[in-house]
């Protein structure tokens, strides 16, 4: 039974392949038409408070791990007031009856007790209709104040058991906190957990910064500031908040700072007399090495995942379009034919898609082809839509959105790469330029 | 049973110090250190509002057109006759473009208006380029009569040695 649910569910994620109802019998409702999925009804059993524990904070973790699960678009969590057997025990054995009598697919229990500053948390997830736990329960220990990334850690572990695929709830953005009015706009650096929480900010508003890239460890941020007056590429240490340049040449600008996959290398573009190319250097510093030798812009690199290739953006045929060359540079291919112009790629931390910006007759697309240009798929379209970013597991795609006119101003949004769930981002003022983290550890 | 520890412990302490833009933040392309009144001619405010301290774009181009040629060649006999002055040429472009992307092409606009410059006779080192990309708009509307305003590479003054 769970394996039919679980193909199912799967087909559904695969996104890319032809989207065909789902075969389905029995209790099993995965309805997918016209690329829209009905999601899958869950039971989220209000977690216990155990050990000291207030029942709010139990109540609070409850209500990220149903968030994050909700906010994926493949599950819709039963409300408890229909559950006809509430549990009261973490260990008390599951009456399957009364769930499946409610239709709910899975069931997650949980609990929360909390030793001086020191919370834990635990829960178990089952199969309702095989009447089986799917998986072994675990509990995940933390601070006080790092309660939500225990109920994201949690929600990741439902994710990933019921679709197969990693999860990505437990994960961090760094990105543009913008105020002020269109001509006269102030940005600063700011990072946040993937769904609005817990933000701070980096770096005041004195300065023009631009497009930040978090490292997989989530400690150094790589950005573009105008502290000295023209565009360079900065590291930043999200723990002291200290900020070093790591180019300088008199003359010339460099943005676009990406990070190698093991964190050890920058890839970056440096203009000089109004010609821009693709350089790297190591992060901790040393001699640029030239990648990219073209008369035309060369810029908005991205390395592959296993570090060996990079897509990027160039207008060398006279419009904007995506090429894909050794990471060591050398002779690239195109890899975008269609229709308008492409820029912005960002290769999937799967390996087997990249995602970019579209422009074409006058409208802005966030799309995913494959990394040969075949398949490509445009997810969004609006005013203005750019600079697209992954998830930790490849599934959805943060990107910024701004709106038209004097009044206009940019926000984030997220969109699964089936095109489906398209949704803001929630963040205190205008906001751009977001860059996704792996998952924490 | 899995133990993890806070990475992103991050504090909202502000450590950065504060860094004057040179360049007269938002909206800059106004000659900001204007000194004199217009009706100077070796003032300032004369080159930007007589000779002329803009030239314009079309979409996703860095050729100078005819008028945008007169306006450079005023600015170069200005800079050849006020030789106290230096300059930054800053290149910009309309929104409708990737930020990074309008970044390089304003490098390429502010690149055309220096490059004319210099075949007009200014001294090489007297003229530096800068690229705000789509970062700061003089006019705010979404419409092409903005757009074309927007598309600019500005002659941004300065006085002193080594610009």
């Amino acid at each position: 039974m769970m394996t039919r649910f679980l193909a199912a569910l799967a087909a559904c994620l695969a996104g890319l392949a032809p989207l065909t109802a789902a075969a389905q019998t029995g209790p099993l409702r995965i309805e997918i038409t016209e690329g829209v999925i009905e999601p899958l009804p869950i039971a989220i059993a209000p977690f216990l408070a155990e050990g000291g524990a207030a029942q709010a904070l139990a109540d609070d973790i409850t209500a990220v791990v149903r968030a994050d699960l909700e906010g994926s678009g493949l599950f819709r969590a039963i409300s408890p007031n229909a559950f006809i057997s509430p549990i009261t025990s973490f260990e008390s054995p599951v009456q399957y009856a009364d769930w499946k009598a409610i239709n709910a697919q899975g069931l997650v229990t949980g609990a929360v007790s909390v030793s001086g500053d020191r919370i834990t948390a635990k829960f178990r997830l089952f199969d309702v209709f095989s009447e089986a736990p799917l998986g072994e329960g675990l509990q995940f220990a933390g601070s006080g104040d790092a309660w939500r990334r225990l109920a994201h850690k949690i929600a990741d572990q439902v994710y990933a058991r019921i679709t197969g695929e990693g999860g990505y709830f437990d994960s961090r953005v760094v990105f543009v906190a913008e105020t002020g009015p269109k001509d006269a706009r102030q940005k600063r650096l700011a990072v946040m957990d993937y769904d609005g929480a817990n933000l701070s900010y980096l770096t005041d508003a004195s300065t023009l910064v631009l497009a930040p890239r978090i490292s997989r460890d989530g400690r150094q941020v790589l950005f573009t500031s105008y502290d000295s007056g023209f565009p360079r590429i900065n590291l930043l240490d999200t723990g002291t908040l200290r900020t070093r340049a790591l180019e300088n040449q008199p003359g010339s600008m460099t943005f676009s700072p990406r990070f190698s996959p093991d964190g050890g290398t920058v890839l970056f573009s440096l203009s000089q007399g109004g010609n821009t190319d693709l350089y790297r250097m190591p992060v901790s510093g040393g001699t640029p090495t030239r990648l990219t030798e073209a008369p035309s812009i060369e810029t908005a690199p991205s390395y592959s995942p296993d570090g060996r290739q990079i897509v990027f953006e160039s207008d060398r045929s006279g419009s904007q379009q995506l090429y894909i060359m050794p990471a060591a540079g050398g002779e690239a291919r195109r890899i975008s034919f269609g229709p308008g112009r492409y820029g912005s790629p960002v290769w999937s931390p799967r390996g087997d898609l990249v995602a970019f910006t579209k422009q074409n007759q006058g409208r802005f697309h966030i799309g995913v082809m494959r990394t040969d240009g075949s398949e490509e798929r445009l997810l969004t379209a609006s005013f203005l839509d750019e600079g697209p970013t992954w998830s930790p597991n490849g599934r959805v795609v943060m990107f910024t959105r701004e709106t038209a006119g004097a009044g206009g101003a940019p926000a984030l949004y997220s969109v699964d790469i089936t095109g489906r769930n398209l949704k803001r981002v929630p963040t205190p003022g205008a906001a751009s330029d977001p860059a996704w983290s792996p998952l924490l550890d | 049973m899995t133990r993890f520890s806070l990475l992103f412990v991050l504090t909202a302490a502000m450590v950065l110090s504060a860094c004057t833009d040179r360049f007269g933040g938002p909206g800059a392309g106004a000659a900001g250190s204007a000194a004199g009144s217009a009706s100077d001619p070796s003032s300032p405010a004369y080159f930007q509002q007589s000779v002329g301290d803009r030239v314009l774009f079309a979409v996703d181009e860095s050729t100078l057109n005819a008028a945008a040629r007169a306006t450079l060649s005023a600015q170069a006999d200005w800079l050849k006759a006020n030789r106290m002055f230096t300059a930054v040429i800053e290149g910009h472009a309309d929104e409708q473009g990737t930020r990074e992307y309008n970044l390089a092409l304003g490098a390429r606009r502010a690149s055309a208006a220096q490059e004319f410059l210099i075949a007009q006779g200014v001294a090489p080192d007297r003229l530096r380029i800068l690229s705000y990309g789509k970062e700061r708009p003089i006019e705010v509307c979404s419409t092409e009569s903005c757009y074309a305003q927007n598309r600019r590479a500005v002659t941004v003054l300065a006085t002193g040695a080594g610009a």
